[in-house]
């Protein structure tokens, strides 16, 4: 990491949704802030900025963190998805067309750091149980749904997520002499 | 529209859709108020008070103003018009001026450049306090008359007394086999929803102003903004942002909200401001704590004799909704079981803690969570089931009841069997070992307030529809969005009427300057009201459609069909044209085709002062189970399983009802086991999302729905509300299981663990209040019941005057 002085502006070249960003912000903002001030990425929402919700999910490098917790300076270089880089160009993610249309998204606030949890979940277990399901979104709340539909919508995308796995995945380029 | 002619082949009614702005929300795009961004904006910080109750001797903002970046530093001095959503309640002002009333309460606020100058602006605005006698609950409310943290109210620091008896309750006492008595407490809480709130003010140099806000009543926003602006209403624009939830948090008209526009006005440039998650707890107007006493008489059979109901609501600095929380805790319990005798006394005290005011339920589900306690402990004083027994005293269809409340379709019978069948009641019922139990509760709620807050005689929704020549039709509505589905339910309607498909709609709602008044996101009433003004508006566009198509078709207007976006005659549906045809028939005939329609509750029956709270035109009716472990040991409770049956009417998209049913018991578990706004030394004890707890996936339960539909003659096809009612059932359902599986009573929320086991250790095996304060209570207001020959008037001698 770049050694600055605080509240000193340092210039970051970020991986956000396939793009590569250049903006310039003071060292201490959260990369919650720079999303959404900096790159007007504002389908990162806040909950509480204490790291207590789970409002403001994105991924890194395939992990989901807590973006009002991570400084944008550390995730410089890494691989940063948000909620508006879950489609593919026009077509939602199947995560958010289940979503849409199980009623998992009530007021919505909360929706991007589920779909961003859950994704992560379906590219770690593939069929993730009820229980594993639950677990994995624990650190999410949601005040609308009661969570139920919630579980269906990540249900209902198992069997399309994994066609998309298929679909996009990179194959070696020969893949005989694979190692 | 009336049950009975409901047409019978519903294309859009009553099916699974998803919600109209689903996609949107999904994939990030929906603009909540902090997601809006103008040219040059500038950012609000308020500086809140720490003090819970103290005079303002001099605020010296001077530091403030010079610190580079701070536009505009603004002092209660400069908005000195009150305001409050009650019009009898108008005692809060944008900024204090002479006084703090609890820690929170602001006092000055900052525009800067940005969040973090106008913070450190904040910190240089010095304000002097002459600390006073701080109250803290409702005890002390009521012993320290002096000093008032008012200079209204009823006494003292009493803001509120109600005293109503309909009938004679102690006739009926006396007619009673078992009478019971026992003291409730329930424990304040609050919304919690997911978005803070924000609002942008927005300056128009043509001397207009508009506010953006996340709110749930941009129509009593528009009129407290208005007042305290000084600006006429046309001057002034609201646009109700869709809120990331709001669960009645968002219906208090709030001083950021006007704050910031006056910060607009002041500086000529976009004001934002978002509260932090800490504000957002100070903000409050949440669940009011209420003290309650109950006694009832009961004879053999179960049915009730009489009832009198007492309740203390501890009601926080300011008077919010409180009047009519404070009547709302005595209204409904007659909506459910028959009570041929009912006195209700209630009083809300002011103390030094953020305000309550309306959160889900809105004053009921404290009272509910009391009397179905009471009926468990009823029923088993009786030896009788307490399913069967609510079942016995279940309220009739079409009925009118002691306090003259109308009641219309009520399925509560057919919702018990329901759920007695589907839970395994009877095998389960002080059957299971020890443990684990089940508990029985059953509610009932209003669709919609039959009176509006300010008194006037003007429809409660109203709706516009606008038709394009491409055939795209428009429907403006001043509802607003919060997550339930009101912007879909007016798409649904008035794709139904015209024959279109929901998703062909554009809708545009919460918008002061283009949509007409509805009242806004509370008591239930979205559904209700505004279908049926979008049915009548979608009715008087197909009539014009109707007009023009049947000439140019050459057949009556009434055999004409609107289905799959075409109009056509029925009788040979080859003979017809598309829907944008139409559109283009009759706007040639008859010019530019809309249509408004608009709504107005039916006339209420009481008539006595309090008959304004508590009539609806419809009650939805529920019945529930709850399954708890109970842990002997720590005295955790668990709610592994929890089945409801409900009456909503008529589901117009069973997908959004159910997902109501479900929230409402996540929300009702949160209340039940673990949710309290507390305070230590006048600070909230934790206003942060971990320390308040709040269910997470983790002790959420399997919920088993069933929607058994009564369609009400007043509701949009036969609809009832669907967003509240569900939550009144789940806390006293799982208190009355934790009785069943550990047989001892917490007659207070929420069920700590540390409660279950001193209940446990006790000799009366019971945790809750011991006592009620001593208060005066004044004379009843006496009303003849229906069928003592009453007339919904006060007995002569009493003041006849309905009041909110």
């Amino acid at each position: 990491m770049k050694n600055v002085a605080p509240g000193e502006k340092v210039h970051l070249r970020l991986h956000v949704n396939g793009d590569e960003v250049d903006c310039v912000v003071p060292v201490h903002k959260t990369l919650l802030e720079v999303v959404r001030e900096d790159l007007g990425l504002m389908g990162t929402k806040h909950g509480c900025e204490l790291g207590e919700c789970g409002t403001c999910t994105v991924l890194v490098d395939g992990q989901p963190i807590l973006s009002c917790l991570a400084l944008a300076i550390e995730v410089e270089g890494q691989e940063i998805t948000t909620v508006e880089g879950l489609a593919d160009g026009p077509e939602l993610h199947p995560l958010q067309q289940a979503f849409a249309d199980t009623g998992a998204a009530q007021c919505g606030y909360c929706t991007p750091g589920f779909l961003l949890c859950a994704k992560a979940l379906l590219a770690k277990k593939g069929r993730p149980t009820r229980q594993e399901i639950k677990e994995a979104l624990a650190g999410n709340l949601c005040r609308c749904t009661g969570y139920l539909k919630i579980y269906e919508a990540v249900e209902q995308a198992v069997e399309k997520v994994a066609d998309l796995r298929i679909k996009n995945a990179k194959w070696p380029a020969n893949p005989c002499c694979g190692d | 529209m009336p049950a009975h002619e409901m047409p019978n082949d519903l294309k859009v009614i009553g099916k699974n859709w998803r919600k109209v702005d689903a996609r949107a929300k999904v994939a990030g795009l929906t603009k909540f108020a902090d997601d809006l961004v103008f040219p040059r904006m500038l950012f609000c910080k308020l500086l809140r008070s720490p003090e819970k109750h103290a005079r303002i001797l001099k605020v010296d903002t001077t530091k403030a103003e010079r610190l580079p970046g701070v536009e505009a530093v603004l002092v209660g001095t400069e908005l000195p018009i009150p305001f409050g959503i009650l019009p009898i309640s108008q005692d809060e002002h944008a900024l204090c001026i002479d006084k703090v009333r609890f820690v929170g309460d602001p006092v000055a606020a900052v525009a800067a450049i940005d969040e973090e100058t106008a913070d450190e602006a904040t910190r240089l605005i010095e304000v002097t306090y002459e600390p006073l006698k701080a109250i803290m609950s409702i005890q002390e409310a009521l012993k320290t008359p002096e000093p008032r943290i008012h200079d209204y109210g009823d006494e003292g620091n009493i803001h509120k007394r109600v005293s109503l008896e309909f009938g004679d309750v102690d006739k009926g006492f006396a007619e009673a086999d078992e009478v019971i008595e026992d003291l409730y407490y329930y424990e304040g809480n609050t919304h919690l929803a997911m978005e803070q709130h924000a609002a942008v003010g927005v300056w128009d140099p043509d001397g207009k102003v508009a506010i953006y806000s996340s709110t749930q009543t941009p129509h009593y926003l528009h009129r407290a903004a208005s007042k305290v602006l000084g600006l006429a209403p046309s001057h002034v624009r609201i646009v109700a942002t869709p809120n990331g939830g709001g669960f009645g948090g968002k219906s208090d008209p709030f001083n950021h909200e006007i704050v910031v526009a006056k910060l607009a006005m002041k500086t000529g440039r976009p004001v934002k401001i978002c509260l932090t998650r800490e504000e957002v707890f100070y903000c409050h107007r949440g669940r009011h704590p209420v003290l309650m006493w109950v006694k009832m008489g009961v004879k053999k059979d179960g049915s009730i004799t009489g009832l009198h109901f007492r309740s203390m609501l501890d009601g926080g600095a300011y008077g919010s909704y409180g009047v009519a929380s404070t009547y709302y805790t005595g209204a409904l319990q007659t909506v459910t079981y028959k009570v041929p005798h009912y006195k209700f006394e209630g009083l809300r005290t002011f103390t030094n803690k953020p305000p309550c005011g309306p959160k889900r339920g809105h004053g009921t589900p404290q009272p509910r969570f009391a009397l179905e306690i009471h009926l468990d402990k009823a029923a088993e004083r009786l030896g009788l089931d307490p399913a069967e027994m609510r079942k016995k005293i279940s309220v009739e269809n079409d009925s009118l009841t002691a306090n003259y409340l109308k009641v219309g379709s009520c399925m509560l019978r057919e919702c018990i069997d329901k759920v007695v069948e589907g839970s395994g009641w009877k095998g389960k019922f002080r059957k299971l070992p020890y443990g684990k139990g089940v508990g029985f509760a059953c509610a009932s709620y209003l669709s919609g307030a039959g009176l509006p807050i300010y008194w006037n005689n003007m429809p409660h929704s109203g709706v516009q529809i606008k038709c394009d020549r491409g055939g795209g039709v428009t429907v403006f509505c001043g509802s607003t969005e919060i997550g339930q589905g009101s912007d879909s339910i007016l798409a649904y309607v008035v794709a139904e009427v015209l024959g279109l498909d929901p998703f062909d709609l554009r809708i545009v709602t919460g918008d002061t300057d283009l949509t007409p008044v509805d009242l806004g996101s509370y008591s239930s009433r979205v559904t209700l009201m505004t279908g049926n003004a979008a049915i009548q508006a979608a009715e008087r566009i197909k009539e014009q459609v109707a007009r023009a198509a049947a000439e140019k078709l050459g057949v009556p207007a009434a055999r004409l069909g609107f289905a799959e976006r075409r109009v056509f005659d029925v009788s040979d549906p080859t003979k017809g044209m598309t829907w944008a045809e139409a559109v283009q028939v009759a706007e040639a005939k008859l010019g530019t085709i809309g249509a408004v329609g608009s709504y107005t509750p039916p006339v209420t029956h009481g008539k006595f002062k309090g008959a304004g709270v508590g009539p609806s035109p419809a009650y939805s009716y529920m019945a529930a189970v709850a399954e708890v472990d109970v842990d002997p040991e720590t005295g955790i409770v668990r709610c592994p399983k929890f089945w409801i049956a409900y009456d909503c009417g008529k589901a117009l998209n069973p997908l959004l009802v159910i997902g109501q049913v479900e929230g409402s018991v996540y929300m009702g578990l949160g209340e039940a086991l673990m949710e309290e706004q507390i305070f230590r030394l006048g600070v909230h004890k934790f206003p942060s999302m971990l320390e308040y707890k709040s269910p997470t996936t983790m002790e959420m339960p399997d919920v088993t729905t069933w929607l058994v539909e009564g369609p009400d003659r007043n509701g949009p096809y036969g609809a009832k509300e669907a967003g509240q009612g569900p939550l009144l059932p789940v806390m006293p359902a799982i208190a009355n299981a934790v009785y069943d599986a550990v047989r001892v009573r917490v007659d207070e929320v929420p069920i700590h663990p540390e409660k279950v086991l001193a209940a446990m250790r006790s000799a009366s095996k019971r945790y809750g209040p011991k006592s009620m304060p001593a208060a005066t209570w004044g004379e009843a207001i006496k009303v003849p019941t229906p069928w003592e020959g009453g007339t919904g008037k006060a007995a002569p001698g009493e003041v006849q005057k309905v009041q909110q």
